[in-house]
Parts: structure tokens; sequence; C-alpha cells
């Protein structure tokens, strides 16, 4: 079969794959840059094309307890947003954690903190991968570098999430929603029956029939001591998807001497970078973290035996570095380079950081 | 003569009142002569009655009745506090077969929940929202609520709710009939047999609706709070409808669509 190939923005392509995996429902609210989501799909009509319904929520608030709501009876509900939209959802993923249904969020993320800019960021990785809202829990968290990723962690992000029955967010930014590429197009999914819903997901409340007892979908225990072992059930469950569920992409790092530690847009500036230091003759190589929750520390871990230094790379002020630092666990220097506000790091400035900060230090 | 036995009593024919098979045999956590037990009860039996409990998914709420689950015999989802009719816009759309229901108090849906509830009510999803109203927060110990009466104490106004400080109560109910999307819109209570009757009714009708597909059917329950209200139950009740009738009056306020005119 030939291959459908389409110029897309990062925003379209994630709400072109929503449909294309067989999603049955889409809830959000308007916030820039991440608006062509919903636009896109509104524009699709894909209650037309597959039955999906697609809803323009009042809030953020909204939106995400909506997708309890969808998610809470077995459906694929999927939402986006950005940075201050995500704040808002804060209460409703925490929620949707501590009853472990399934859903796929994304972050479009911009500059903050605050209203802070419409700019592309990569501020909002504390908040995505610590939790964000409250109580202990973890969101799988996978940040796309292209278009193409864009695409395709969508159905990755909804196999992860049924498979855990956890909620699942593709951290992208401002860059990646909004730059056009070539994306290849996957075929269109069959949405489930209401009967394949209920095979897959035994748990819904979809009704109570006199064949089973009901089902009720709550984060609430009263009792302290139930209250701890289903915190303890979750560790566990966090633990296998950091057993089972890292990715990262490893980027001339055979022979590397220095690493580059940067995911989405950094990393694609990062490429840049590296080509630029190998041709002043400084071995670097990237190291792409495709997972954030899980973080890949173990290969990090190994490099720093055989590698002089590390430099991370992101638009923040430094949040990702400290999981870096805690994987290298001190046996390399790891420093920092970002720019934030909506600033984009040439890739100059991060072959100059890593001369000053690594090399130079 | 042969004895009469307690079996020979125990027939259907000589049942005038059972419990409905909607109830689990949990027992209801709620104060004495509360009337959330009622307001579950009727909602079991209109379910029974309709045949629908394969065919009901219920949202409840933050509050007293956040362990709702416990006591009806029906898939249910518990929601953040003000957020269930969001869940309930989900799960109505997702499964337009299925008779969806929120069951909220006046701090979850009033106050927390009012952006979710007016939009939900605007829209015209084809739910039932069962608002039950004591003018109080019960759960958390008895504050000011959004339906709080002028002069009324609670925790957070010991000495009456002011209203140039605090505001004035709110009336939802009233407020909801005005939006195009409410078809059904009526007050009850549950404090009498006579009123228990017509809130049944009214809760039949909120839940039959949901057949015609012509938007949100809005049942309140004005009800008392003995705890909150520092009450026993029976003087709670006379306070209830000495105070809380004369503000929040009861009976219809838009049937078919249409606002009653009185």
């Amino acid at each position: 079969m030939e291959k459908e190939l389409r110029l897309m923005k990062g925003n379209e392509a994630v709400a072109e794959a929503a449909i294309r995996s067989g999603a049955d429902a889409y809830f959000g609210y308007p916030i820039t840059p991440q608006s062509e989501v919903i636009e896109y799909l509104m524009a699709q009509e894909p209650h037309k094309r597959t039955g999906m319904v697609v809803l323009q929520a009042e809030s953020e608030v909204a939106a995400i307890n909506m997708i309890y709501g969808a998610a809470a009876c077995g459906k694929m509900a999927m939402t986006s947003s950005s940075s201050p939209g995500i704040s808002l959802k804060q209460e409703g993923i925490s929620y949707i954690a501590g009853a472990e249904l399934p859903c796929l969020i994304m972050n479009c993320v911009r500059g903050g903190p605050g209203l802070g800019t419409i700019q592309p960021a990569q501020s909002d990785y504390f908040q995505s991968t610590k939790g964000g809202g409250h109580g202990d829990y973890r969101l799988v968290v996978l940040a796309p570098a292209s278009v193409q990723e864009m695409y395709d962690f969508v159905e990755i992000g909804f196999d992860l999430a049924f498979k855990y029955r956890n909620p699942v967010m593709i951290l992208a930014d401002g860059i990646i929603g909004q730059m056009m590429e070539k994306v290849e197009i996957g075929p269109q999914k069959v949405r489930r029956t209401m009967e394949e819903v209920i095979k897959q997901c035994p748990w819904g409340t979809t009704g109570k029939p006199t064949t089973r007892e009901r089902n009720i979908i709550t984060s609430l225990d009263l009792v302290a001591s139930r209250q701890e072992a289903f915190n303890l059930k979750l560790v566990k469950k966090y633990d296998e998807i950091k057993e089972k569920e890292v990715k990262y992409e490893l980027i001339n790092c055979d022979d590397a001497e220095y690493i580059i530690v940067a995911y989405g847009s950094s990393a694609r500036l990062s490429m840049k970078a590296m080509d630029l230091l190998r041709a002043k003759g400084i071995k670097t190589g990237i190291v792409r973290p495709i997972t954030l929750f899980p973080f890949p520390s173990k290969v990090l871990f190994d490099l720093a035996d055989r590698v002089k230094g590390f430099l991370t790379v992101e638009m923040s002020t430094g949040q990702m570095v400290e999981d870096v630092r805690l994987a290298v666990q001190f046996k390399k220097p790891v420093e920092h380079y970002g720019r934030v506000g909506g600033v984009i790091p040439s890739p100059e400035e991060i072959v100059n950081a890593l001369e000053q900060k690594i090399i130079g230090g | 003569m042969a004895e009469i036995t307690i079996k020979d009593i125990i027939k259907e024919e000589n049942l005038v009142y059972k419990k409905s098979k909607v109830l689990t045999n949990n027992t209801m956590s709620y104060c004495p002569g509360c009337g959330h037990g009622t307001a579950h009860r009727l909602i079991a039996e209109v379910i029974e009655e309709m045949d629908i409990q394969s065919e009901t998914v219920g949202v409840c709420p933050v509050g007293c009745s956040v362990l709702m689950y416990n006591f009806l015999d029906l898939d249910m989802q518990q929601a953040a506090h003000g957020r269930a009719p969001a869940l309930a816009t989900a799960i109505k759309r997702l499964m337009p077969e299925k008779f969806v229901f929120t069951y909220q108090g006046d701090g979850d849906l009033a106050a927390i929940g009012t952006a979710e509830t007016i939009h939900a009510c605007n829209r015209g999803e084809n739910i039932t929202i069962i608002f039950v109203n004591n003018g109080i927060y019960g759960m958390t110990g008895g504050q000011m609520a959004p339906t709080t009466l002028k002069g009324m104490p609670a925790s957070t106004c010991p000495y009456g709710r002011d209203i140039e400080m605090m505001g004035n109560p709110l009336k939802m109910t009233e407020l909801v009939s005005h939006l195009a999307g409410t078809y059904y819109v009526t007050r009850q209570s549950v404090h009498s047999p006579a009123n228990v009757r017509k809130a049944k009714k009214a809760i039949r009708q909120a839940f039959e609706n949901q057949k015609l597909k012509r938007g949100v059917s809005f049942v309140e329950i004005v009800s008392n709070c003995n705890s909150g209200w520092k009450l026993p139950p029976v003087k709670a009740n006379e306070w209830m409808v000495e105070n809380m009738f004369p503000f929040y009056p009861l009976g219809d306020i838009k049937v078919d669509g249409q606002l009653v005119t009185k």
C-alpha cells in the first residue's frame, strides 16, 4: 500500500492521529499555541468520519472532567492544552490518576509562570514528570521531537494509557505544535464497539447488568490503611512502567566524549550543535529521552563511565538537568544550558555552552 | 384454626412497602432525620420502576453524598467537587442511550460547580440533575453555603449571613430555568409523605424526559441539615418550612421547556 504523506502542523497531526487511532472523544478549550487541535477536529467533523465526539468545553477544568467521565466508561478520550490551561487541568489529572483511568493529554508548552508568553518553552517538565496535581502519582510522559512523532505518539500514548490504566501526557512545545513537517499518516482504525469497550474495560461504568456487581469509579478511600495500600499499588505500577517502557534515542554516542541530553525541540536544535562541535573535532553525542517518565536513567548512568561530561539543553532554567544529575550520580560533570520565556537557543549558543561549561570547566 | 406464622404475614399481597432492589444493603451514613436517605430511595424506586438499572450511570459529588455509590446498586462515578455535570456531559454524549444523572449538594452545584452547572444546562445536555439544597456545607461541618439564607448562622457566619459582607443567597434553580437548554425545572422537598410523593413524581418525570432528548431536567430538593443547623430532626423540618420555603418556594418552575407562570 502506498504511504499517505501530508504536510501538517504538529497540532493538526495530533488531531488527525486522534481520529485515525479510533478515539471516542476529544474535549478541549482554546489556548495558544494549541488551538489548532480543536479547530482541526471541528473542521474535520469526526462525528461524521468515525462517530467520535468532539466538544469545546466551558473551561479546561470542565474539559478534563469530561475526560474523566468518558474514561470512566472505558472510552478513549483525549484533551490538549497549553501550560496555563494544563495547570487548570491538574485537579482533574490527579483524580484521573487516583481513579486509575486511561486518557491522553497533550501539553503544547509555552513560557511561564503565570500567563507568561505564547512562545515555546519546556518549563513544564517538573509539572509533567513529578505528578503535577496533588497526591503521589505519575503520568507517563512522551516527548515528541517532530511532527511525525506528534502523530505517532497519539496511538502509542493511548496504548500505554489503557495498558496501565494511567493518564499519559504528550509533552510538546510551541515549536513542535506550530511547525509544519511531512507526516506519514496511518490507516483509519475502526472505533471499538460498545461490546469491545466492555470486554477491554470490564471496570467501566457502562450500566450495571444483572450478571455483575456494580462498577464504581472513585479516587476516595477514607480508610487510611486501604488508601496506603492503594498508594503502594500505584508505586508498583510505576515501577513496572520504569522497567518496561523507557524509550530514548542515542545519536552518535558510540565514540562520544561529550553528551548533550535534550528532548523535543531542544533535541532538534542540539543536532545542529552536535554537527558544529564535531566539525571542530569535539566528539559529541546526544541522548534524547523519548519518555520523560519513565526517565532513561540507566543509559546515562552507564554512559557516565566513558564520557567526560553532560550538557542538558532545555528551554527552561534547568529542570530535566536534576534527573540527569540523579542518573549520573556525580560520576561526571552535568551542566545545564537553556533559554527561557519563549526564547529559543541557537545551535551556536549550545556549542559555546558545552565548550565553556563542560570542556572549559 | 391453624396458627398464623410470620411466613403467612410476609406475602406479596400483604406488602405495602419494601426496599427498592436498586438500593444496596449498606447502612446509610447520613445523620438521623437527613433528607438524603429519602432522596436516594426515591431515585432508586424510580429507576426500579422504569426498569433501567442496567441502563443508568450516576455521578455523585463531593459532600455528604460523596459515598452515594455505597447505597445505590448502580454503576457510578465519583466526581471532583462541582464537576459532576462535566462528567455527565461526557457519559451521555458517549452513551446517548443510557440514563445519566448527577446528584449534587448546594456547595457542589451552586458554588464551586456553578460554571459546570450553568454550561451543562445551557448546552441542553440530556441528563437529570438532582440538586439537594440544605443551605449549608454538611460534610465539612456546617459552613456557609451559596444558598445559606440571610441571617442564617453557619460556622463561617456564626452571627448569621450578613448580606452586605457575604453577599446574597443564590437561587440557582430559578437561574437555570431561564437557560434555553433546560427542559424541566422543579423544586420539591421530602419532609412529609405528601411531599415525598410529589418529589418522586418529579424525579420520575426528570428521568422520563431523557428519552425526549430535549435538554436538562433539573430537580431541586430543599432539604434539612439537623447537624449543621444544630436542630433536632423534627425542629429542623419545621425550621425548613418556616424559613427555607418562603425563599425557595416549592413547585414546578419550568415544564416542557416553558416557564410556569404563576
